[in-house]
């Protein structure tokens, strides 16, 4: 699959932008609350890796679904998630977008397509399997993201998804951040091609390989595979090549990687690559990027104040949402 | 209101089949579900009904095909999946444990799994350690999940519908041994609410909470000692979670003495958790002896049907239980 790269479009380019920074300035505020002791729990940043989440949720369309990973602020940023109730999760807030119940690893809202980001790796593609053949049976244009890194595609829920999505037809997008990193260990100690497409290759399922740290690669791929799973082609798969900048958790001392390497990827940061290329290309003026640089700060410090000014849950609300009526 | 006859399998069959034609949301999925009829004859036919579209062969993967249900019911449709054996049920464990019960509770309760997972349990086949096993207890230990295990056909159809239209994750545990028992069925539609527990026996000397298959047993065990002037209430839970514990503590004051009967291993089973709940009610003032716990020694199941069957609770066990309560 080629594909095609038409030429920049302005709004395109200012909401991928937007869609990167609320994301990244939404994770560093995470980062620094929680050094300050004031986010209960752990957290995985995905800061680095906001090309991939901005250019696949950018290119879907609003009824779409996905399934973020545990490493997932950016995806379900990125699809439209209100940041102020995400932020307000994260701080543990009755208010919060699962009402305080479920914190980093498991912020949904299915009202705007976020099915749920998972702390287990890889349920996530069989669960999209599930809600895909929903979809398919009610002949609806929905398409089911299911997002999953390297490290997952080592577990066997990943192949059995795959052979099922291949076998009964149905209309998945596989999107594979590949960082490298299943936690500590590098991708090349765990697999021994570590081409993730070609684990797709056996189940006839079309594969492809990208610069997930391009937010426009990964923009126009993403429009074309949506294209042909929207069409009824069956499931697709792309592997978005990128780099966790942030650590994997609150422990991590970055002992398996040194500054060097991660400052070499700091280099290629998708949000510092974007902002070039939009000067580079005439698409975009500095002014114009220092307004979403504004716009996207103040989103966040609101998100901030709405979180630290929401209620805890009271006790007696752990008892609520274990069963359905 | 008539009744007419069937088994315990068809009766399964045709709670799925009225579901079906009532609510096209509902389906069924599973190996060898289709023209192979499901390894126990339960779907037999009802791929000529309903079509491969709804009565939907699986590969061999568990976890795949599970996870689908869930997903499936996330997005609004009714799945009711098989899996052939429940010892099985290890295969795709993050599904029933991590996924399926913890969605609702962790999502802050914008997200429904009303899946039916059905599946044959128990032993007395013959079929070893991984084709036998009644793991229930493991089930009731996750919040979330609803826990049934009907003892006959009129029981197997009321509550498999309601499970079917419970907004919850329902895991269906039916009974090897029952699916070709035959019983009365009214021939009106009805359901049965989950959770509330059936008096199979009335009686006023000692009271046997038991479930599945160890139903049969008991009563039986009842009915020779009732030749000896006892009066056992056999009190069958149905829905393991939620459990009716008033119907249990009511009947112990009544009849100031309790055994519980189970047909899995006695430590960690329901047992105890039942034997647990006597304790910490009013009900326990009432005791005049030990309560007492049957259930199958803490062995795999073995093979050999000499073996297979001296670890098993059965009517003599149970008889015997009875008059040691309450000598």
């Amino acid at each position: 699959m080629a594909t095609k790269k038409s030429a920049i479009d302005k709004n395109i380019a200012i909401e991928l932008l937007r869609k990167m920074l609320t994301s990244r300035k939404f994770e560093e505020k995470v980062q620094y609350y929680f050094s300050l002791g004031m986010i209960h729990g752990t957290t995985h940043l995905s800061i680095g890796e906001e090309g991939t989440a901005a250019g696949t949720c950018g290119a879907l369309e609003p009824q779409d679904q996905i399934y973020a990973t545990h490493r997932g602020h950016s995806q379900a940023v990125c699809k439209g998630i209100d940041v102020y109730k995400m932020m307000a999760e994260i701080f543990a807030r009755a208010n919060g977008v699962c009402k305080g119940k479920g914190g980093s690893m498991h912020i949904a809202d299915k009202d705007r397509g976020v099915l749920g980001a998972n702390g287990i790796l890889g349920p996530s593609l069989a669960l999209a399997c599930g809600v895909a053949f929903a979809h398919k049976k009610r002949k609806e244009d929905i398409v089911t993201v299911a997002f999953f890194g390297d490290g997952a595609s080592n577990e066997g829920v990943f192949h059995e998804s795959l052979n099922l999505a291949s076998v009964w037809n149905l209309p998945v997008l596989f999107i594979c951040t590949n960082n490298t990193y299943g936690m500590s260990t590098h991708i090349t100690k765990v697999m021994k091609d570590t081409d993730i497409a070609n684990r797709a290759k056996p189940y006839m399922i079309p594969a492809k390989t990208i610069d997930g740290n391009d937010v426009w690669e990964v923009y126009n791929t993403i429009k074309e595979a949506r294209k042909y799973v929207a069409e009824g082609n069956g499931p697709m798969m792309i592997v978005e090549n990128t780099y966790r900048i942030s650590g994997h958790s609150k422990s991590d001392g970055n002992l398996y990687r040194t500054k060097e390497e991660i400052a070499s990827w700091k280099e290629k940061c998708p949000i510092k690559r974007w902002k070039e290329k939009l000067i580079e290309n005439g698409v975009c003026t500095q002014e114009e990027i220092d307004a979403v640089e504004k716009e996207t700060t103040d989103l966040i410090e609101g998100a901030v104040k709405f979180a630290l000014d929401s209620p805890y849950p009271k006790l007696e609300d752990v008892y609520n949402d274990v069963y359905a009526d | 209101m008539g009744k007419i006859e069937m088994t315990y399998a068809n009766a399964i069959k045709e709670a799925i089949s009225e579901e079906m034609r009532r609510d096209q949301n509902v389906y069924m999925l599973g190996e060898d579900i289709g023209v192979y009829r499901g390894a126990f004859g339960v779907s037999g036919g009802m791929i000529d009904e309903f079509g491969p579209e709804r009565i939907i062969d699986t590969p061999i993967s568990e976890t795949a095909f599970v996870g689908c249900a869930i997903g499936s019911a996330v997005a609004g449709m009714r799945p009711v999946v098989e899996i052939m054996f429940s010892d099985f049920m290890a295969v795709c464990w993050d599904m029933i444990i991590n996924q399926a019960p913890k969605m609702r509770y962790m999502f802050g309760g914008k997200v429904s799994v009303p899946m039916v997972l059905r599946t044959a349990s128990g032993g007395g086949t013959g079929a070893a350690a991984q084709h036998s096993q009644s793991l229930e207890a493991m089930l009731c230990h996750v919040p979330g999940l609803k826990v049934v295990i009907p003892s006959t056909p009129y029981d197997a159809k009321g509550l498999l519908k309601s499970a079917i239209r419970d907004n919850n994750p329902v895991m269906f545990l039916e009974q090897k041994l029952l699916y070709r028992t035959k019983g009365m069925v009214p021939e009106e539609e009805y359901t049965i609410p989950l959770g509330v527990a059936d008096m199979k026996r009335e009686g006023k000397d000692c009271t046997i909470v038991t479930y599945g298959r160890m139903v049969h047993m008991c009563l039986a065990a009842a009915e020779a000692v009732s030749k000896e002037g006892i009066q056992t209430e056999v009190i069958d839970l149905r829905t393991l979670l939620p459990m009716d514990k008033p119907s249990i503590i009511e009947s112990v004051k009544k009849t100031k003495h309790l055994i519980v009967v189970h047909e899995a291993v006695k430590t960690g089973g329901l047992g105890g958790e039942i034997a647990a709940s006597i304790a910490e009610s009013e009900a326990f003032n009432y005791l005049d002896a030990p309560i007492k716990r049957l259930a199958s020694e803490d062995v795999p199941v073995p093979f050999c049907p000499i073996l297979e069957k001296g670890v098993l609770p059965d009517e003599i066990k149970i008889a015997q239980a009875i008059r040691d309560v309450l000598a």
